[in-house]
């Protein structure tokens, strides 16, 4: 038996302490541990994206990730995108306003895939939109909305950075 | 997921005492995680490699280029200079997995991953030699559709499911590898293991070894291929068929030099050896490329589900050749 071990990890910017086993996943230890459910569970073998979080800024998977591999590094969840007043991130606001989801149990996962989609610089057409969302499955076929909010969320980030 | 160990080695000389003990080495963990969660892999104990010092760097010099074993898929295929020297390297990359796997997994791990078909990964089917010696081969008999023509054996037909491995077969790249006897080069033609009598044997490592990086040398073909990706679906999945391909040309408008490397239909990233052999020195006419690519599936062994592929292969390898040669000219 290897017995759970001391472990801070840094998630929305605040370190928090836990004791975790070894082999216990970022995904499990964000959802049992911390009571960070926004991060989903969808296939848990690296398949669907629905556990799509970002450690130091780049997007992985969750499910696929020990969270003792992860000590020390910076790790952002849904939870954390919005503002400390609740506003909402550019990319939440565009799935909103072209309706990107049905039952929503994806959205987390493509959500946080989208943020660093567009920070790549690979929200530059529809084309490559679809290309580089394609580790993120949505079972309710909601594709086409989540394509048009990945480039409504780009162009507003652009916007955003004009001087 | 069965229980285990974790370490984090600051050195190769600590992770080889960990290997020695009986640990497993762990990468980005994309291909090691999945296979324990299913309990096909049982690690005791996981070195995890992902902090080791000195294997994270990439170089590309006049002559060669140079890749740390623990460069993340995402970080080689979007390096300038490696788009630029080797652009099938990056190509065949970007056509692997997804953005989040590719941040995640290691070029070594990577070229490490198990061949593995879905019965392979189902432990519900008894019979996988692969996964366990000697019980049969559920897939034989069974649905093939993405199993192996070339390089099958009685024992096992799983194909080989890497992209990068085509294109490293292609560019003629060399793998280096540390054990506690010290380093070693090892020609990437030597390094994958068609599965014979022992499909569980897949790689020409020994138990020590640690695989640090690897090494392309600067050749007009090489710097000149490109890899191309059948799917059955646009993106996000294995290939159906892929080849990296490589082509210099004589001034007099001759094959000098070709490199032709097939993914999705073999046991092993496949050199299509006859292919080369048949258009070097020839002018390549569209009459000599159509004869030269249907020499490529010539000792095919179909399995019920995949006869497509007898076609689909040396259709691709004509199309890549032909506009290869029309982007020269
Ligand atoms: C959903 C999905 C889709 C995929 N699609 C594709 C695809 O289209 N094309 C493709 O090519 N691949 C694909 N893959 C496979 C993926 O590319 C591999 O899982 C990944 O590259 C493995 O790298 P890693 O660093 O995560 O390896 P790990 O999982 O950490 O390790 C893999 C194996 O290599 C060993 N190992 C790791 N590093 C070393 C080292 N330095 N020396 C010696 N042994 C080592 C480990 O012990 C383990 O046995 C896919 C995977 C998934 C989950
Ligand atoms: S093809 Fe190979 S991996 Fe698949 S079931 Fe048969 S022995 Fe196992
Ligand atoms: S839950 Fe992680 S990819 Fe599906
Ligand atoms: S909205 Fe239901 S899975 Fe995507």
């Amino acid at each position: 038996m290897s017995p759970p071990r001391p472990l801070t990890l840094i998630i929305n910017g605040e370190p928090r302490a836990l004791l975790v086993e070894p082999r216990t996943t970022l995904l499990d230890a964000l959802r049992e541990n911390l009571d960070l459910t926004g991060t989903k569970k969808g296939c848990d073998h690296g398949q669907c994206g629905a556990c799509t979080v970002h450690v130091d800024g780049e997007r992985v998977l969750a499910c696929l990730t020990l969270a003792h591999q992860v000590e020390g590094a910076r790790i952002a969840t849904i939870e954390g995108l919005a503002g400390p007043d609740g506003t909402l991130h550019a990319v939440q606001k565009a799935f909103l306003a072209e309706d990107a989801f049905q039952c929503g149990y994806c959205t987390p996962g493509q959500i946080m895939s989208a943020v660093a989609c567009i920070r790549e610089g690979h929200a530059g057409s529809p084309e490559e939109i679809r290309e580089f969302m394609a580790g993120n499955l949505c079972r309710c076929g909601a594709y086409p909305h989540i394509v048009a909010a990945v480039q409504r969320a780009a162009q507003a980030l652009e916007q955003e950075a004009l001087p | 997921m069965m229980d285990f160990s974790y370490m984090r080695p600051a050195s190769l000389e600590a992770a080889g005492a960990g290997l020695a003990s009986g640990g497993t080495l762990l990468g980005g963990g994309t291909g090691l995680l999945d296979l324990a969660r299913l309990g096909i892999a049982q690690p005791q104990a996981v070195i995890d490699l992902t902090r080791l010092p000195g294997l994270d760097r990439i170089e590309v010099t006049g002559t060669e280029a140079r890749i740390g074993a623990l460069i993340k898929m995402s970080r080689l295929a979007a390096h300038p200079a490696m788009r630029a020297a080797l652009p099938a390297v990056g190509q065949s990359l970007l056509a692997s997995a997804s953005p989040q796997i590719r941040n995640m997994a290691t070029i070594g791990g990577n070229l490490l991953q198990r061949t593995r078909c879905a019965y392979f990964r189902d432990a519900s089917f008894g019979s996988c030699n692969r996964r366990n010696p000697g019980s049969g081969c559920a897939a034989i008999g069974g649905v093939t559709r993405g199993h192996a023509l070339l390089g099958t054996s009685a024992h096992c037909i799983a194909t080989h499911p890497g992209d990068l491995a085509v294109a490293l077969v292609a560019l003629d790249a060399v793998v280096e590898t540390w054990s506690p006897d010290g380093p070693r080069a090892l020609s990437i033609h030597d390094f994958f293991l068609a599965p014979g009598a022992t499909p569980e044997k897949e790689f020409a490592l020994a138990s020590g070894d640690i695989v640090t990086g690897l090494r392309i040398p600067l050749a007009p073909a090489a710097q000149r291929a490109r890899y191309v990706k059948l799917r059955d679906r646009a993106s996000y999945e294995f290939a159906a068929a892929s080849i990296a391909a490589g082509l210099s040309l004589t001034d007099d408008g001759r094959v000098a030099d070709i490199r032709i490397a097939l993914g999705g239909v073999a046991t092993i990233p496949w050199r299509a050896r006859a292919v080369e052999a048949a258009l070097r020195g020839q002018r390549p006419t569209p009459a000599a490329i159509a004869a030269a690519a249907a020499l490529a599936m010539r000792e095919a062994e179909p399995q019920h589900d995949n006869r497509h592929k007898l076609a689909l292969v040396p259709a691709l390898i004509e199309r890549t050749l032909t506009e290869m040669i029309g982007d020269a000219a």
